[in-house]
């Protein structure tokens, strides 16, 4: 039994080395502050969800999140109340911001699961730390999307059946070949798998829940959500594998959504949507807008918790560069957008990009270059690419970027189309901005609930990254 | 369930350990020992603690497989029986069985079929949810979630004989603890 008398104090020690823990410095190169433990790591994850008193911060931020939502119930009721006249879109503008801010929060939502998906298949270790609550904003992302093309209909409880195939007594069925119903399924199937992958995630860790939680109630709460997880070398076995199918299928399905909301663009005839660089230029976009918010997130959400052990520089670096990177497809992206509507020889085309950077919303134009091409260039430079404020800045510059890209594409395009006679001018009403700020209410307040209910970092992953996770040595011996 | 014969009052003998090295290595020696009817229990998963107990490939993605061809006919065949036969209509021209236009949501549906036979094969393999289980009767197995290995030697494993495996048990590099498993 000599071995055991070594390991004996290490029982008594684990509150100790708990206390020992601390946060690294903002500097920390690593991806995880190796000073934590098994415990340690769990004991501090957990305990923001744990804590009996929630930290006053919480209640303002949700307190506000949750008026602001009220907004969106305001914009819902008017609309349906009064119909959908009670918004900007009229003819020829017949999509205006219900149709940018759907496509700017897909395009938001990407990034979750890039990071959980394609990330993992890359062995981008780093993913780890911050994938729960980006995987948790694609969600909440995605239900405010789906928000307004279902609203768009105006009367979304008679819209069902030209948008779901179901068996109705009209004995009337979707159309197939249109890419919007193209949109319901891409969206729909990746809110889904989006859901399935974030529970998968959260299953041992709500087992951990289970086993930490001091009130019977949430151990009740979280173990039924846990579904009896009991951490078995069985079940880690299909565990394992079911997550990196899930991953297998996930990356295939997050560039098909953003490629078929560009299709709702591109199969149409519209001066500036008729293009073949459409898909990629999207998904890019997306993937770009996306990393935008997760840095938007993770730069408080990481001051607040004391995350920077987990959350580090490296993180923010890496996420930074991978906006750089998107950032410059997006800007090539605009840049062959007006080359080939000059190579094109169409004088539709071309009066498009000239209306662009000379119309009516000329500004709109300018600003979005501004944003996207000249702003994110300022990454190149690593002390910028270090500096959190500055990070946290460029976040919400791209945010507000890619809602004007949206904007200049779905406004301009059709506000100026073949014909003069019926050309139109765009203003968004009240109501349009009551239901943009109310769904930022809402994504808001869904985080802030997530945050508190559930582990914001996935624990169980977190553990195999730490040092204390490494076999290889006592393998050998 | 029944309880087994043998050995009524007890589920099995179980091992706490401190370190991942520990379990894989005493799951290793248990499996040579000629143990079957055993569970390792981690924090996180081990891949070499699957290898040591030799456990078979997953039978999952034989699953997924499946769920994703039946994902993609069950799709193809909506869009076509809808578009061709139930509600034939002429869009532009375009013929009825216009496939093209069909592959992008006979995609996601295979996507989706796929991705639920993934989370309910993992679960129902994993015989999830599973509301009570002995495992949890020892007290220290909380820690099975927090940063403790345990080694769970079944009373139904033919090998099994409360005072011999209590002892193999003990006698395992960095044990700190045997437990008895109550039903």
């Amino acid at each position: 039994m000599s071995p055991e008398e070594g390991k004996a104090p290490v029982r008594h020690d684990v509150e100790r080395r708990h206390d020992d823990a601390l946060p690294a410095p903002p500097s920390t190169p690593g991806i995880v502050d190796p000073n934590y433990t098994f415990a340690s790591l769990t004991d501090k994850i957990s305990a923001i969800v744990l804590k009996r008193r929630t930290p006053l911060g919480w209640l303002i931020g949700f307190g506000l999140s949750f008026a602001l939502l009220q907004l969106l119930l305001f914009a819902v009721v008017n609309l349906l109340f009064r119909g959908i006249g009670v918004w900007g879109p009229m003819v020829p503008v017949g999509w205006g911001m219900d149709i940018i801010n759907f496509v700017w929060w897909i395009g938001i939502g990407h990034a979750g699961t890039l990071i959980s998906a394609i990330l993992l298949l890359l062995r981008q270790e780093w993913r780890t730390s911050i994938n729960r609550f980006a995987e948790a904003m694609t969600l909440f992302a995605v239900s405010c999307a789906a928000f307004y093309p279902v609203f768009h209909t105006g009367r979304p409880w008679v819209a069902a059946y030209w948008l779901f195939p179901y068996p109705n007594t009209m004995g009337l069925w979707p159309n197939f070949r249109s890419p919007l119903i193209w949109d319901v399924f891409a969206v729909s199937t990746y809110a889904t798998v989006s859901a399935l992958f974030w529970y998968i995630g959260l299953i041992p860790d709500l087992a951990t829940l289970r086993d930490r939680a001091k009130s019977r109630v949430w151990k009740v709460i979280y173990g039924m959500a846990a579904m009896g997880w009991r951490g078995s070398a069985h079940h880690w076995h299909n565990y394992e594998t079911a997550y990196l199918l899930l991953a297998g299928l996930a990356t295939p399905l997050v560039v098909s959504v953003h490629t078929v909301v560009s299709f709702d663009f591109a199969a149409g005839l519209v001066p500036g949507w008729h293009a073949t660089i459409f898909p990629p230029y999207f998904v890019a976009g997306a993937i770009y807008a996306g990393f935008a918010m997760v840095l938007t997130l993770a730069i408080p959400l990481r001051k607040f918790y004391g995350l920077e052990g987990f959350i580090t520089m490296k993180h923010l670096e890496n996420m930074a560069k991978v906006m750089l990177a998107t950032g410059l497809i997006v800007g090539y992206g605009y840049m062959m957008e007006a080359f080939m509507a000059w190579y094109s020889g169409s004088e539709y085309e071309q009066f498009m990009i000239i209306n662009r950077m000379t119309g009516p919303y000329w500004y709109m134009y300018w600003l979005l270059i501004l944003c996207n091409v000249i702003m994110i260039n300022t990454l190149w430079i690593k002390r910028l690419r270090l500096s959190v404020p500055y990070l946290f800045f460029i976040s919400l510059v791209v945010s507000v970027g890619m809602w004007l890209e949206r904007y200049v594409i779905i406004v301009v395009s059709l506000s100026r189309d073949f014909l003069p006679s019926s050309w139109g001018l765009y203003q968004a009403s009240a109501y349009d901005w009551s239901a943009f700020i109310g769904t930022i209410g809402l994504f808001c307040t869904l985080l802030f609930l997530f945050v508190r209910f559930l582990p914001a970092i996935s624990i169980f992953e977190m553990r195999t990254i730490l040092p204390g996770a490494e076999l290889e040595e006592e393998e050998g011996a | 369930m029944k309880p087994p014969v043998q050995q009524p009052d007890t589920y099995g003998l179980m091992a706490e350990f401190h370190e991942p090295a520990d379990i894989v290595a005493a799951a290793e020696k248990a499996h040579h020992e000629g143990y079957r009817r055993m569970d390792a229990y981690s924090p996180y998963p081990i891949e070499a603690l699957s290898e040591a107990m030799e456990l078979r490939p997953s039978r999952l993605p034989l699953i997924v497989l499946c769920g994703g061809i039946i994902g993609g006919i069950a799709g193809f065949s909506l869009q076509y029986w809808a578009s061709v036969i139930e509600y034939p209509l002429n869009i532009g021209g375009k013929p009825l069985n216009s496939w093209p236009a069909f592959i992008a949501p006979t995609f996601e549906t295979t996507i989706l079929f796929a991705a639920l036979s993934a989370v309910f094969g993992m679960l129902a393999l994993n015989g999830l949810p599973e509301p009570y289980h002995p495992v949890f009767n020892v007290p220290s197995f909380a820690l099975a979630s927090r940063d403790r290995f345990f080694l769970c030697i079944e009373s139904t494993d033919a090998k099994f004989d409360e005072s011999k495996t209590r002892a193999f048990l003990e006698a395992l590099p960095g044990v700190s603890g045997v437990s008895e498993v109550d039903h």
